[in-house]
């Protein structure tokens, strides 16, 4: 473990990991359970906000199952290294593309750029990669789909073992 | 679910308010009773409409380190080296993708030396590495919205 993460900060943030509990003062129920004040907890808990080991505190939905159905992962060909960051920002500019990375390549596998496309449909998402293939010069790309989902987790990091909360 | 359900969780899906009396603070942002806030949230939570209420802790922000990792598998063993991935509690999404690269997974770990020593472990297990370790060189989006479901491809 780097940083330095106390075992104290290791049982607060394994209470905070998967969901808060569901009470009128969810961070008194925390320190209860944890012998700590709920100062203590709020203070923490905000301390590890401030030092970014969370992106965010809230709520993840469900997934929606109305529209955007739909989603491959656009795959890049930009040989030319100084160009990777102009291109990446261009790509990633659409609304239809929800997250956009650098990756390194290899002699098989000559895409540098990735992007999450999303779509009502398969052939919405091909179109969609198509226009942002003209909008970017970009001519050698790939579009991958998903075909089966073996396993989705939420990661643990603190405590206990992980628990599935997608199909296996 | 009405318009205050849908208020309520475009507030709570940024930011859940980390104070004493969180429920008073949602309230009284958008004009109802804190009682009225935890009994919505709570009914959003109980039909799972709400999947978690946390905090998304970030593997780098942490000092952890995570990566996509893509292997090429023939078609019938998909299933087991799929299984002799899924065996790792730091592989969060594995799927299975149209390309020569059939196999996909996520990986996070406390750091880069656990990542090697996990992927020579699945390649030399699974009898198809080697795994292609793809992490992230830079990032130019990530974005948490209403609308889009969550995705495999992105490892934190």
């Amino acid at each position: 473990m780097k940083k330095e993460i106390t075992p104290l900060d290791e049982r607060i943030m394994a209470e905070i990991q998967i969901s808060i509990p569901m009470t009128r003062r969810p961070f008194a129920t925390i320190a209860e359970k944890l012998g700590l004040a709920e100062e203590e907890v709020i203070a923490k808990i905000r301390e590890y906000g401030a030092k970014k080991y969370y992106r965010r505190f809230g709520a993840t939905l469900r997934h929606q199952k109305a529209g955007f159905t739909a989603n491959g992962m656009g795959v890049w060909s930009v040989p030319e290294e100084t160009e990777r960051e102009r291109l990446g920002e261009l790509l990633a500019n659409r609304a239809e593309v929800s997250h956009a990375y650098e990756r390194p390549s290899f002699p098989d596998w000559p895409y540098h750029l990735f992007t999450m496309i999303h779509g009502e449909s398969e052939q919405e998402v091909l179109e969609i990669a198509k226009r942002m293939s003209e909008e970017t010069g970009i001519k050698n790309y790939g579009v991958l789909f998903s075909t089966r989902e073996f396993k989705k987790t939420s990661m643990m990091y603190f405590g206990q073992r992980p628990v599935a909360d997608g199909k296996k | 679910m009405d318009d205050t359900d849908r208020k309520i969780l475009n507030v709570i899906q940024t930011r859940f308010p980390v104070t004493a009396e969180p429920y008073e603070a949602i309230g009284a942002e958008i004009g109802i009773s804190g009682d009225d806030a935890f009994n919505r949230v709570k009914t959003l939570f109980d039909t799972g409409i709400i999947r978690r209420l946390g905090a998304s802790f970030d593997s780098r922000g942490l000092g952890w380190t995570s990566t996509l990792c893509a292997m090429s598998v023939p078609e019938e063993k998909i299933e087991s080296v799929a299984s002799v991935v899924g065996r790792y509690p730091g592989v969060t999404h594995n799927y299975q993708r149209d390309h020569k690269y059939n196999l996909w997974f996520t990986l996070i770990a406390p750091d880069e030396e656990e990542v090697d020593r996990i992927l020579r472990e699945i390649g030399r297990d699974s009898g198809h590495g080697p795994v292609r370790d793809m992490p992230m060189l830079k990032k130019f989006k990530i974005k948490v919205d209403f609308k889009f479901k969550e995705t495999g491809g992105a490892e934190d």
